[in-house]
């Protein structure tokens, strides 16, 4: 083994960071001859920085941010890009009890369909503006995340719009449950752990999975610059393998119990076990009286081809920017944003198969609602909206 | 120059935003105001309208001022990120430092230059005082931790205190190890054999 340069590798302490964390310290960045140090960041913010400027050499990154560092949305424009996918999906919507209550008075069906959670919504909302009260205000955790479009997706369903009917407020993780308790926002979309700490406490409630709005979302990917995997194609290899042994590792039901014990530690995520556990077995306690709900999509790590780069999920996060006004449309941007997410690194690499298993939806995202998603066609697609941006 | 400049420090440090509002004072700057409560994080921004806003980096709320970014194109005045979005020395030299800057747009950049740097060195000068502190302090608990080990040694060989240090010493040179590191083995095993 030769004596290689320190790789510096940041991640914010949530439970997508898993096959991150595993493939360190379980020692399989090591056996590949890599030297890793994982940085816990406060911030996508810091991330973003110190990946973009070179401080990092990998980072565990929101999706939509490597994209929208990639088009030079809201930041510096440097080309990132990803050869594996850290997670689909795995956030969830609280709502506060005084919210889940009036939304079962205003629904007309099951509020575990979302269909039936959007309307009550709209419906809600309707009703404060009557009676002149202040807009329900929802927390999510970076302009450009999937837990922003969830929310966005979601409501706009139900006919709320986003940007006039409710306020959308960035929180940073760890002060969500804190607000949701001192009322400062009625509900969040956020990862894990933070909607089981929040039912955990007796303040919320989990309305949804995310998954249940989305089939396929892309959520965390491990980014790179692109230059950095030109320049060092060989770290780049040996990276991406690990994590693919680590991404098997953490599905593989036998190692739950260790590799919660792995991520709960001090210098990782730093909460209990069991609370990790949760997520990783995809049965969430969703509500203080001790109801369960479980899904086996609720955060696919390697599974089913979910960290296989999907350019459908990218192109889907960019017609979100695009509908809510973060970016203009253009051909360009779209192939740009497909262009950050490189399944075909991914079967160089690992090796795999392009084609998904049958259980999942055609058009590789599978909303449980709208026009339908073509991502070589995404103006047709928001055409099909009535609530949008411009 | 115009040093009419309204600058927000987002900082839970009391001591480093009070070292970097001394800095900011004697460049000129006399409009600073510090905000180290981060509830409602927005709302406060807004109320003073800054033209710069500096956080640490290590404050989890710098996404929410993305956030600002990002609708303070429909609500309020333009918020520029850094200095210059092309100038990635200086965006390196104060992620460095553990500071990020947001600049409304319209100022005039030698002045932000002037405002960015003195933020870095101030930033740079805290880092030192920290670093300084905490040598202090592991010294300290060194200290302790070698002193505890005599007195063992002092009563299960029934030597002096020169002898005992002379000992840990010795021991130390010869395993190639930290004096405290073996002080802390003594206290270690004498712990076990109680």
């Amino acid at each position: 083994m030769t004596e290689s340069r320190k790789l510096r590798i940041g991640f914010i302490p949530l439970v997508d960071a898993a096959a991150l964390i595993v493939a360190v310290d379980k020692g399989f960045t090591a056996e590949e001859g890599l030297n890793v140090e994982l940085v816990r960041e406060v911030s996508w913010s810091n991330v973003r920085d110190k990946l973009n400027i070179g401080l990092f050499d990998a980072a565990h990154l929101l999706a939509p941010v490597a994209i929208a560092s990639s088009l030079g949305l809201g930041h510096v424009k440097v080309p990132i890009i990803t050869a594996f996918g850290l997670g689909l999906n795995g956030n969830a919507i609280t709502v506060s009890p005084e919210l889940f209550n009036a939304l079962k008075d205003a629904a007309d069906g099951d509020l575990a369909d979302p269909m039936v959670s959007a309307r009550a919504l709209a419906r809600v909302v309707m009703n404060r503006k009557a009676r002149g009260e202040e807009p329900l205000t929802f927390g999510m955790t970076f302009p450009y995340s999937t837990h922003n479009y969830q929310l966005r997706f979601w409501m706009a369903a139900g006919g709320v719009d986003p940007d006039q009917d409710v306020r959308l407020i960035v929180l940073p993780p760890p002060y969500m449950v804190e607000s949701l308790a001192n009322k400062h926002v009625d509900a969040f979309c956020v990862g894990a752990p933070w909607n089981s700490v929040a039912v955990d406490l007796g303040i919320g409630r989990i309305l949804h999975f995310v998954s249940e709005i989305l089939e396929r979302a892309a959520e965390k990917v491990l980014a790179v610059r692109a230059r950095w995997a030109e320049d060092n194609p060989d770290m780049f290899h040996k990276l991406v393998r690990a994590h693919g042994r680590a991404a098997a590792f953490v599905e593989d039901e036998h190692n739950h119990h260790e590799v919660a014990r792995l991520l709960s530690a001090p210098g990782r995520i730093a909460v209990e076990p069991e609370v990790i556990r949760r997520t990783l077995d995809g049965r969430l306690k969703i509500s203080p009286d001790g109801t369960y709900r479980s899904s086996d999509r609720y955060l696919m790590v390697g599974r089913k081809g979910a960290a296989r780069p999907d350019p459908a999920q990218a192109a889907w996060l960019y017609a979100q920017m695009v509908r809510w006004g973060q970016a203009l449309m253009s051909a360009e941007g779209l192939a740009e944003a497909k262009a950050a997410f490189r399944p075909d690194l991914y079967d160089k690499i690992i090796g795999g198969s392009p084609d998904l298993p049958p259980s999942e939806p055609a058009d590789r995202v599978g909303a449980f609602t709208g026009p339908a998603f073509d991502p070589d066609n995404i103006v047709a697609h928001l055409d099909g909206w009535k609530i949008r941006r411009r | 120059m115009d040093l009419n400049v309204k600058i927000v420090i987002v900082d839970e440090s009391p001591v480093r935003s009070a070292i970097l509002e001394e800095g900011l004072r004697e460049a000129g700057f006399m409009d600073v105001t510090r905000i180290a409560e981060m509830t409602n994080l927005l709302a406060r921004i807004y109320a003073i309208d800054p033209d710069v806003i500096l956080i640490d980096l290590e404050n989890p709320s710098r996404d929410v001022l993305e956030q600002m970014f990002q609708v303070s194109r429909i609500v309020k005045r333009p918020i520029a990120m850094f200095v210059d979005q092309s100038d990635t020395a200086s965006i390196q030299a104060s992620v460095d430092a553990g500071v990020a800057s947001y600049i409304v747009d319209g100022l005039k950049k030698e002045r932000i230059k002037h405002i960015l740097d003195t933020c870095i060195s101030r930033f740079n000068a805290f880092a030192r005082l920290q670093e300084e502190l905490d040598r202090t302090k592991s010294a300290l608990e060194e200290r302790k931790v070698i002193d505890r080990a005599k007195g063992i040694l002092m009563k299960a060989k029934s030597i002096n205190e020169e002898e005992a240090y002379a000992l840990l010493r010795k021991t130390a040179m010869n395993e190639n190890k930290k004096i405290a590191e073996i002080a802390q083995s003594v206290i270690t095993a004498s712990e076990m054999f109680k």
